[in-house]
Parts: C-alpha cells; structure tokens; sequence
C-alpha cells in the first residue's frame, strides 16, 4: 500500500472497514518523506515518528468516526502551530514556535486529522512558484527541474507526492490554485471570510483566504466542511451557514441549465490566441471548457473588462498591507533581524510604504479601492447572468527553476488570472485539465461569494467524466 | 509685548472595560505582575486578529453624547503604523477619518487674563445664554484606540535594559481631541477635571492620572495679544469680541503624555516662557513634539518638523466598518445618568443651594447621592443648607458614616432649650406606644423608622431639648422595648 494510490475518500472507506490503519497510512506518508523531501525539498519541519504514531495509536483505540479521522495533512508553514516551528518561508521566523494553534489547525485536529508536518513556500507568500522561500525552492512532483507553483507550493507536492492526503494553503492572489494546477490537485480558493484567518500568518489581510489542496472534488469538500464557519476569533468571518457540501456533491445529475461565463480577458475561444498564453495550455483549457458542454452547459460570453486594472490594482493593495503585517518583524521579538527579509518582501516593502504614504495615498491606495469596487460590481454584474465563470489558472505551465527569478515584472503578470478573484472576495476552484508534455495544467470555475457548494457541484460532474487526478507523477 | 497662549488638548482616557480592546485578557493592569495578563493578540504574535470589543465602543459612543457629540452612523478602524518597542504589530488600531464621535462641547468659566480673546476662524462662537463667564470648549472628536505596551528602563545584573510589560498592551484607549480654544492653564484645568468628572459619572473609567488611566497631551503655540490687551484693558461687554477671528500661529508644539494635573500645568507655564523669550528675541519657533521631564521640570525637544512621523494610516481590513442606527443611539443615550451640570442645576433649584455649595456636592457622583438621602432622611428636620454646610464644611467621609448619623450630629449640634430626661421619656413612651407597627419595622432592621419617630418626638418636644440626648434615648428605648 502506498498512500499516494489514495485519496481520503478512500482511505477512510478502507479503515473503516478495518483494512487498514492509521498508523500504516503514516508509516506510508514517512516513507515517502523520507524518499523524497531532500529532492524536492517539500517539507521544512516534520513532526517526530514517536508522536505521530501516538496520536495513530489513539485514533485506533477510538475508532474511525471522525470526519478526519487518522488523515495525515500538511499545513503550509503560515499556520501557527503550538509547539511546531512556523517559520512562513522566511529566515526571520527560522526559529519562532508559536505558543497556539490556528482555528482551522484545531479545527481539523478536533476532526481527527494527524498534522505530518509543514510545508515550505514563497517566503510570507510572496511568490507564484515557491522559488522565494528561504530555505529553497521547491520542485513540481510532476518534474524536478520545474518549479512547484506558489506560493503554498510544498503543500501542494507534498500532496502529490503522497507525503499526506490534504494540505492546507492560503490564497491571497492564487496562491492556492496556482500550485495545485501545477500538482494536478483540486485547488481551493474559498470566499473571504468563508475560512477563518486566525493563527494564520497574514500577508495581505483584505485578501487572504484559506484553503486546501486534495487529489479529489470529494476530498476537498470534505476539508471545508471541517474548515468552514464563523470564528469569535476573527471579526471577518460570515455568518453565512455553512451547507452541508458532501452532500452538494451529488446534487447535479448533469450540467444541463447551468451557464458558465467566459470572458475574453480570461481566454479567447476559438482559433483566436488568448493574449499573453501558451499555446498548448490555451488548447488545454479549450478542452476543458468543451467538457462542460458536452456534460450539457452552456456558454456566454461575458464582459470583465478591468481585469488588467485588477491586477495593477492588486499590486498596489496587497504590498500596502504586506508592508504594515511585516512592521511586527522589528528585529526585537522573533530572534531575528530586518536584514533576515528576502527580496521580494523588501520589494513589497517598499512599494507598500511608498503606496501608503503621506502624498501618495490617494493616487495609489485610494485609486487602487476604487477599482477594486469596479472589479467586485463587474462580477457581481456577470453573475445575474451566469451560475460560474470558467477562466485558466495560469498564462503558462510551470518553468524551469531559476529561470524568472530574476524578472519579478513577469511573475506578477502570471497572476492575471487568479488575483481578480481575491479582490472581489469571490470563491474559485483550481481543477486538474491535462497536461502540457509531464507538466499538469489546471482550470478554475470562479462563483459568487459563498457558493462554495454549487462549485463542488459542477466540480464533481466534470470530474467523473476527466478522471484527471488518476495520472498521478512519474518517480 | 503680551502675549495669548493658544492650546488645544488631547486627552487620552484608558476604559474600564472588563477585558481588552481587542481580546478577553483583563483591562485592569494596574499593579499586576508583568505580561501576566495577556495572549496572542495583544502580544501582537503572528496570525492573531483583533475582535473589537463592543463594550468599549458604547462607552465612548456615551462619552460623546455626554459632551453633545453627534455620532457616526458609519465608523472603522484604522492602522497608525509606526515602530516602537511597546507597539508590538508595528500598528496601533486607531480611528483616522470616521471617529465614532464628532462636534462636541464643553463648557469652563472663561478664565483669560487680560481680557476675553477671540476665537479661530472657522469657530462657530455658541456662548451659553445670557452667563458671560461661561465659555464652551469645542471638541473635535473622541474616537478609540488601543494603548500600548509599557517599557521600564532599570538595570539587571550591572546592565542598562529596558523591559516591555505587555499588560497595557490592547487596553482599550479614548481620545478626545479639543479645539485650540484655550486661552489660559486655568482654562485647561476646568477642562480636564471636568473631563474627569464626567468620566466619572458614567462609570467609564476611573480617569485616574496617577495610575495613567488618564493622560494628557496639550498644544500650544503663542499669539501676541490684541492692542487692548497690550495696553492691558478690559474689553467693554459691549462688543461682541466673540466675532473677531483670530488667526492661528504658524506652527503648535506638542508635549507628549503628562500624567499630573500639576505638571500640565508647569509643562504648560515652561511652554508659555520658552516661547515668549524666542519670538521676543527674533527667533520663528519650530513645529516640535516635546516632553516634560519632571526632574528638570522644563520641556525637552523629542521630535522636530523634519521627522515628523507619517503613520500611513489605512483602513484596518481585520475589522470590518461599523455602523449604528439611529435607535441603537437612543438607547444609549437612555443609560446615561443625570450629568454634572445637570446635578448642579438642579441642586440649586430643588435645593436652593449657591452656586458654590452645589458645585462642592456634586464634584464625585457618590458625594451627591449622599448629600440627597441625608435630605431625604432628614425628613424635614434640617434644611438642606443646613445639610449642605455641614457636609462641605465637616468633610464628611461617606463612607464610614450613614445619613442618619449625620442627620443626628447636625441636630446635636444645633443649640436647645433644655428639656428634663423624664419628659423626654414620657413622649417617647406615648411614641412608641401609638406607633407599635413602626416598632416592629425597627426590629425587623428597618432603620429609617428611627428617624420617623425621632422627627415626631421633636415635633411633641417642639423643637426643645438635646437631640443627641434624645436620639440615645429613644434607640435605647427601642431596643429594650
């Protein structure tokens, strides 16, 4: 048995029924740590062997009832962890252990899932591929050479490469979907406010969102319905109820009634290219929306028109707040100084700062709210006419490491896609849509703020017909 | 050349709030064993957010209503960013643009030395009808904040450290900011006790400048004085000097966090010498931040013009914008209480008092509540100046002593025509005899019907004979009875 052949659907059918244990599938997850983290460079703390097959133990003893019961996940190093080291990436919390846990960490602990270890990424999630971590980049499961898509990007190959069955991540301009489209992994971006930010270290606050990276729609919804609801702990979760998404899963006998939107900004259909894409993913992502109508969808073409504004707008907002969340780092507490800061949070920074400054604020951060309430009502505007927008998670498979490093100009360009969605607090899901030669690419259906459940819906009929997720990497 | 201070205030007021502005940790800090009283959040650690505390944001909406403030339907908080080793996310939450109250006043005596000076352009001059001496003091806004951590610099094992307590950090803070209306210290004094004794009223806060619940920040800037004041003249009441508008200084200096009504005061008559000997010798004054070092007791340069902080506020986007409605407004403005210039109006209306003895009863809420059962207690036997004089001159500890013995002290204080014991007891036998219900009351430990037989004893007696003496007697009588 190796637990990579898994999803926790699965694995938890199988122990259930008694036919395999929690401490066989962590004994599986180790072993795969062990073949693999020094290569990939995955995981930057593991939890030791004797206290995971403790907690296995108990789990045993008590039986398998809990929705999470005996699942081994990953957490992105962002989520605080009492007693585990969190370092966020970045060498300036290279030693910080956190003295409590995040909400959505006791969450999924209270559920049964087992914390394996955590995860590397962009150092505070400043990055698409993962290449801005401190501690290294981190390669794609899929091939070793390429990047592993960012910023939660050991989470989504620790996945891949059965480390764990689920990993935790944030997403704050596509820092979910991004990697698990380049890890052939369903990808969740939830509505803001969906998941609670407490104990998770924040970057940009008005933006970030947590959510999780699985092999399966399945898995996914399964994660959320743990995650998901309203926290005393943090003011800006909803008091939305949280619907019942397992069952939402098998809601839609097909996609007949539903239409989906597409927007020229997103992608071009037709012999047309889409500006900026690669070819072969634009063919790719073609395929995919050719799989919602042939499960009986229809299309629209819908009007988005200040996309590219967005991500400007993006690039204003999200580093004004990085540079106020980062100010905590002041060289007195933490252990480490200001000259720990990697360059790209120094870039942050400073154009966080200037942004925000006396004299500057109006012509960026006013300016920058203005069009983020343009980019929300375009949206909300689509969305009197479409059930979901379908749209590509990313202009390009994954690249070779090192190669972009230095040309952070074109990394922010690759978040076209992806940052529209945080700053109308939307909800999206990153799907798995084929490959590009061994490089998975992925697509995203983008909802309404709190549909969560509809998306899993349609995510699921798509899923049955692709089967995507079975072609896991060659090792 | 005279010149005329012109100073504005902020007063910092830290809420009495159970917990903490943004977490459950206690507010009372005071005396506490350091960083024993806090968490996550208020140690500002990374991932933890701020849930505002609901009580906190009432009680300043109350404190605004209180000063005739109108409330923001809209309001949010704020991120004031800056560095410093007790501010432990490097922003402190604060209100920027939409305080949760605005527009308010206050009204002082009007205390300026040579004669009345004009207010700012821009002032809308309301002087209270028909009192001359009265003076309203316009407050911009009162808004929230959360206090800061506090650092103590001592030495440990031969070293110079300095230690972060974080039990202040995250107590809920209340700014009110005035207008540069003051024209005099004595002027800022009124204010900031009057400040105090509202505070007081409501039950918000002890304002207790000892302990910091209370602090003050004053700015002040120096104008030289109108021709009449130069050549020390009255103005006539005639004209209207309320209308002429004056011109603000070109700069203000700050001084930073004075935690004495006293060294307000000295901070503020340093201020007003330094400032007077530069423009005197020539020299324009800088716009600065000070502070009052009470060793040298003189104000010390922190902070000049060019580093003046921009704090790069924006909106906190861990909290989302607040809003009230008009009927939440109303209810609380239905708990407050009756106010201080209410209390000394009605005082000396229900009770006849002067002006002095009215404001001396009203000074704490309790003092007051005291003054009126001693009246009610007294049930017509004393005046209520009588009452008063006694209590304001005797400095009366309501603490230790009940209504009834003071109502006592007074009467035995009082000079009689003297009355044989025996007739004494004859009526206080018939008293007791007649009123066997009120007997029973008393034995049951309904106090208060001592003083009724007590006021009908007298009323027999006509007035005659040692009250002390006959209070004695008739709690001895009713005891044994």
């Amino acid at each position: 048995m190796n637990i990579r052949e898994l999803t926790i659907e699965t694995a938890l059918k199988r122990m259930r029924a008694g036919a395999l244990s929690a401490t066989e599938l962590i004994l599986s997850a180790l072993e795969n740590i062990e073949k693999y983290n020094k290569i990939y460079n995955v995981l930057l703390t593991v939890v030791d062997k004797e206290s995971l097959l403790g907690e296995a133990k108990k789990i045993e003893t008590s039986g398998y009832d809990k929705p999470l019961a005996g699942i081994p996940i990953v957490l992105k190093d962002l989520f605080s962890t009492k007693g585990i080291r969190t370092t966020a990436g970045s060498k300036v919390l290279k030693s910080y252990v956190p003295s409590y846990d995040a909400t959505v960490v006791k969450k999924l602990r209270e559920a049964g899932a087992i914390v394996i270890g955590k995860a590397n990424q962009d150092a505070f999630a400043h990055g698409s591929t993962g290449e801005n971590s401190d501690f290294g980049s981190t390669s794609s499961a899929y091939d070793v050479k390429y990047v592993a898509g960012g910023s939660s990007s050991g989470s989504a190959v620790a996945v891949a490469l059965g480390m764990c069955l689920a990993s935790t991540g944030t997403d704050t301009g596509g820092s979910v979907r991004v990697p698990a489209s380049f890890n052939n992994l369903v990808g969740l971006k939830p509505t803001y406010g969906r998941v609670s930010r407490y104990g998770i270290i924040a970057m940009a606050s008005s933006l970030d969102s947590v959510g999780h990276m699985t092999k399966t729609v399945y898995d996914n919804a399964l994660l959320l319905s743990v995650t998901a609801g309203i926290d005393p702990y943090d003011a800006t979760t909803g008091l939305q109820r949280v619907p019942d998404y397992l069952a939402s899963l098998s809601s839609l006998k097909s996609l007949k009634g539903i239409t989906i939107g597409v927007s020229p900004e997103y992608l071009v259909v037709g012999k047309k290219v889409t500006d900026g894409m690669n070819p072969i993913l634009e063919k790719q992502t073609e395929e995919a929306l050719a799989v919602f109508t042939s499960l009986g969808a229809t299309i629209k073409e819908i009007d988005l028109p200040h996309t590219k504004d967005a991500l400007e707008t993006y690039y204003v907002l999200c580093p004004s707040e990085v540079s106020s969340n980062l100010g905590r780092y002041d060289g007195i507490r933490y252990g480490k100084g200001r000259d720990a800061f990697g360059l790209e949070a120094r870039r942050r920074i400073m154009i966080g700062t200037y942004a925000l400054s006396a004299g500057y604020y109006d012509a960026y951060y006013t300016t920058a709210q203005k069009v983020r309430s343009i980019v929300c009502q375009e949206f909300e505007k689509a969305f009197e006419s479409v059930d979901i927008v379908f749209a590509p998670v990313s202009p390009s498979p994954s690249s070779i490491v090192g190669e972009l490093v230095d040309d952070p100009m074109s990394l922010y360009l690759s978040d076209i896609y992806t940052v529209p969605v945080n700053l109308a607090g939307l909800a999206a899901l990153s799907l798995p849509a084929g490959f590009v030669g061994n490089l998975p690419v992925g697509i995203q259906i983008i909802g309404k703020q709190w549909s969560e459940d509809r998306l899993y819906a349609i995510a699921s009929s798509y899923e049955k017909k692709t089967e995507w997720y079975k072609k896991g990497p060659i090792l | 050349m005279k010149y005329t201070p012109i100073i504005g205030l902020e007063v910092h007021v830290e809420l009495s709030t159970k917990s903490k502005m943004f977490c459950s940790c206690p507010s009372d800090y005071f005396g506490k064993k350091p960083n024993s009283q806090c968490c996550p959040v208020c140690l500002g650690l990374p991932g933890a957010l701020p849930v505002p505390n609901k009580k906190a944001i009432e009680q300043t909406i109350l404190f605004g209503l209180s000063v005739g403030c109108g409330i923001a339907e809209e309001s949010k908080f704020d991120r004031k960013n800056y560095f410093y080793p007790d501010l432990p996310k490097g922003y402190q939450i604060s209100q920027y643009d939409e305080p949760l109250a605005f527009n308010g006043t206050l009204v002082i005596a009007r205390s300026e030395s040579a004669s009345d000076a004009a207010p700012l352009s821009g002032a809308s001059p309301r002087q209270m009808a028909g009192t001359r001496n009265d003076k309203q003091i316009r407050i911009r806004r009162v808004h929230l904040e959360e206090d800061t951590g506090k650092l103590s610099h001592m030495t440990i094992g031969g070293k110079n450290v300095a230690c972060i307590d974080f039990n202040r950090s995250g107590v809920p803070l209340m700014e009110i900011v005035s207008e540069p209306d003051f024209r005099s210290i004595d002027e800022v004094d009124q204010y900031v006790r009057k400040i105090q004794q509202i505070i007081r009223y409501l039950g918000i806060s002890g304002a207790d400048m000892e302990k910091g619940s209370m602090r003050i920040e004053p700015s002040i800037s120096i104008l030289p004085a109108s021709p009449e004041q130069q050549r020390g003249e009255p103005i006539s009441n005639t004209t209207n000097t309320t209308n002429i508008e004056i011109k603000l200084p070109d700069y203000r200096v700050e001084i930073k966090n004075i935690n004495s009504f006293r060294f307000v005061r000295k901070a503020l008559e340093y201020e007003i010498l330094r400032q007077t000997a530069l423009l005197e010798s020539g020299v324009a004054i800088d716009q600065e931040t000070r502070g009052y070092s009470e060793t040298k007791n003189a104000t010390v340069s922190q902070r000049g013009k060019e580093d003046a902080m921009d704090y790069r506020y924006f909106p906190e986007p861990d909290i989302p914008p607040m809003s009230f409605a008009q009927t939440q407004i109303s209810k609380l403005k239905a708990q407050i209480g009756e106010l201080p210039d209410q209390k000394y109006e009605r005082f000396k209306s229900d009770y006849g008092l002067s002006d002095q003895d009215s404001r001396q009863l009203i000074e704490t809420i309790e003092r007051a509540e005291f003054f009126e059962k001693c009246v009610h207690s007294a049930k017509g036997l004393l005046s209520s100046k009588e009452i008063a004089n006694y209590l304001i001159n005797q400095k009366t500890d309501t603490k230790t002593q009940t209504p009834i013995e003071i109502i006592v002290r007074i009467q035995g204080s009082k000079t009689f025509v003297p009355v044989s014991t025996e007739i004494i007891l004859e009526v206080i036998h018939k008293n007791l005899a007649e009123n066997s219900k009120a007997v029973a009351d008393f034995k049951s430990g309904k106090e208060q019907v001592k003083m009724f037989l007590f006021g009908n004893i007298l009323k027999e007696l006509k007035g005659q004979g040692d009250k002390k003496k006959i209070m004695e007697l008739l709690v001895l009588k009713l005891s044994t009875s």
